[in-house]
């Protein structure tokens, strides 16, 4: 009963502020004129380029980072892949521990905030700036992605907070302290209260208003143009009574819904490419000759490079953090095996969405090209033009659209749903990172989630390219703290790993049905 | 000689019918019967959790554990020892059709006893009761309580 007077009151209070900005004029227009003033110098310093260059300094970070990982750990995400999948099968799994979560949960859990709309819209926006030349180096990225996603997501286990009453909290924040703190390396609680401001941030950002503002985009492409509010508030609510109101049935619906989305969409996606089986040898030479030539796109192999990276990075999440506070929950004695299953991450959501998407987007013929040169055109803005002018989730919709009639009505469903679980995630990750700065009380958690719910309207009301900037930078900020974090602790998973294979190899950890026999 | 019997317990009505019909087998075979009662909390690992729910869920497995311990297994002991008859009692999680003729098999038990479940709905139709299951995969007799 307490809960639904809080709803109600917090409902009316939503309403009211929106119906009051109604009156004035523009809102929209407002909104996002305000909201780019405040964050426009927070932008420019994460998006910073490299002095000389065009490059910005934060991707070259990432990518850094993830090869750096990569290589430290043998090609760890190569030489596994077998490994991890018999892991999330549960081949490994005790069964005295049924009931607790497992790998398959905590893996599917994780993917949940990870595909969505980055896997739609973002490739998109990849694509349409960078060319098909970015699926190759989101591709790329999404190979290297595996190897940071797994370095952080065993430390999440291994440092995990388990609390008297049986909860769990782990995530970047809680290994850079205790690990620091074991290591005997200053500025652990400096660096873990920095990741956790910015994970705050990129939960309102990329997890909230990202998700609002592409979600409206696809609602008035299908249902005609109208206020971004109307949607921001409507989706606040629904949040709002998921999170604070504790109607667990609409989270749990969304949890059962969106998978079965997610099929549907790489169902929808691989018919496509059947249909045009002619232009797959195609379209993967277009992808190869854009990544090292830019085909015309702005900014050559260095834009499609850029765009490649960035969008990778924003979708599946690799070197920021957010995985590590979704894999902290599972229930093993080895934390090196929820690495393993992490890496599994970034290639469902990067390698294979993620490519599928872009592919799509290049043999449906939505890319405008000059016939006489083969080089893409481009618009005033720099990004290429499109066969009917659409950008973003827009252009996803054209491109699914243009095979099969009726698919965008499917995947307005589909981005609403994604949109909706992504937030619901990132709720839960900027909330770890709220009470992880200012204590775990009741007070505490509903303060941090009615900001959450408010931006949700900030977010659908502004417009892509503020918005898009923001996310982005919050997000990428997030792995500036959490890849520092990684570096100092890296050899701990490095001797977690090599004990682990040892055992591996002398049969001391074997399948549970094998230990059987 | 000892027999064992596993009987398949849950609470319900439909449970008590089970276990009543296992001690009268016991009395039957006399004082070398042990009954091996097994609850079991329906799960499985490959269902999706919210973030919240994984946070939470060691918490809830031990919440389920003692609830069953307490309401299902503890009075079901209980009866048996007040008529003499040799048991005891477990809660897993997992399937119920599995578990039932996995603890069969490990216990070398002579048969399994469960009531006749009432389960209704899409999934039941189309892939068939627990029950059914159970008769159609077990490696001992099973005996079904109408």
């Amino acid at each position: 009963m307490k809960n639904f007077t809080i709803l109600i009151t917090a409902l009316a209070s939503l309403l009211l502020m929106s119906t009051t900005a109604q009156a004035a004029e523009g809102i929209d227009a407002a909104v996002n004129e305000a909201f780019g003033a405040a964050t426009g110098w927070f932008v420019a310093l994460i998006f910073a380029p490299i002095p000389g260059t065009s490059f910005p300094w934060i991707v070259l970070w990432l990518v850094t980072g993830a090869s750096i990982f990569t290589l430290y750990f043998g090609f760890v995400q190569f030489r596994s892949i077998g490994h991890s999948i018999a892991l999330v099968k549960g081949d490994y799994s005790n069964p005295n521990d049924a009931g607790e979560v497992s790998h398959f949960q905590a893996l599917a859990t994780a993917l949940s905030g990870t595909v969505g709309l980055g896997n739609i819209a973002g490739v998109a926006v990849a694509v349409s700036i960078g060319g098909p030349g970015a699926t190759f180096w989101m591709i790329l990225a999404g190979l290297l992605g595996m190897a940071s996603k797994f370095t952080e997501c065993t430390l999440g286990v291994k440092y995990r907070n388990e609390y008297k009453d049986g909860s769990v909290s782990g995530g970047p924040m809680y290994y850079i302290s205790k690990g620091f703190a074991e290591k005997g390396i200053p500025g652990g609680k400096l660096l873990a209260g920095l990741f956790a401001v910015f994970c705050i941030l990129g939960s309102l950002g990329g997890g909230n208003m990202f998700q609002a503002n592409q979600a409206h985009a696809q609602l008035t492409q299908v249902i005609g143009n109208y206020p971004g509010w109307i949607t921001g508030v409507i989706f606040a609510a629904l949040v709002f009574s998921v999170i604070v109101g504790g109607i667990k049935s609409i989270a749990r619906v969304t949890d059962k819904v969106v998978p079965f989305m997610g099929i549907l969409y790489v169902g929808a996606a691989v018919i496509i490419l059947i249909f045009n089986a002619d232009k797959i040898g195609w379209a993967f030479g277009q992808i190869f000759t854009g990544a090292f030539t830019g085909l015309g796109v702005a900014g050559g192999l260095v834009g499609a490079l850029i765009q490649g990276f960035k969008r990778a990075a924003f979708s599946n999440e690799a070197g920021v953090g957010s995985a590590a506070i979704a894999h902290s929950a599972v229930q093993t004695s080895e934390p090196i095996t929820e690495g393993f299953v992490s890496l599994l991450e970034p290639f469902i959501d990067t390698v294979v969405i993620c490519t599928m998407t872009a592919l799509v987007i290049i043999i449906t013929g939505q890319l405008v090209s000059d016939p006489q040169t083969g080089l893409y055109i481009l618009n005033e803005s720099g990004s290429i033009m499109t066969a009917d002018g659409s950008s973003g989730v827009a252009l996803t919709s054209a491109a699914f659209g243009s095979t099969i009639s009726w698919f965008p009505f499917i995947l307005a469903i589909a981005v609403i749903l994604f949109a909706f679980s992504t937030m619901l995630s990132w709720s839960y990750y900027g909330l770890k990172a709220w009470t992880y700065l200012f204590g775990e009380s009741k007070k505490m958690e509903l303060t941090f989630k009615i900001i959450f719910c408010l931006f949700v309207i900030v977010g659908a009301a502004s417009s892509l390219g503020p918005v898009i900037d923001f996310s982005d930078a919050a997000i990428f900020a997030m792995a500036v703290a959490n890849i520092i974090g990684l570096y100092f602790l890296m050899p701990i998973v490095k001797k977690e790993l090599t004990s682990y294979l040892a055992r591996l190899k002398s049969g001391e950890i074997v399948k549970y049905k094998d230990s059987k026999k | 000689m000892s027999a064992t019997i596993i009987v398949g317990v849950d609470g319900s009505e439909a449970g008590n019918r089970a276990l009543s019909y296992a001690k009268r087998l016991a009395t039957l075979i006399g004082e070398d019967c042990v009954l091996e009662l097994v609850c079991i909390v329906e799960w499985s690992p490959y269902t999706f959790q919210t973030h919240e729910e994984n946070a939470l869920r060691k918490k809830h497995r031990q919440e389920e554990l003692n609830n069953a311990n307490a309401r299902v297994i503890a009075p079901a002991l209980k009866s048996l020892e007040e008529t003499g008859i040799k048991g005891n009692g477990r809660v897993l999680h997992g399937k119920v059709a599995h578990l039932l003729n996995s603890i069969a098999v490990e216990t070398n038990a002579e048969q399994i006893v469960v009531a006749r479940s009432t389960e209704h709905g899409l999934s039941t139709r189309v892939f068939g009761s627990v029950t059914a299951h159970l008769v159609m995969s077990a490696n001992v007799p099973v005996t079904v309580v109408s």
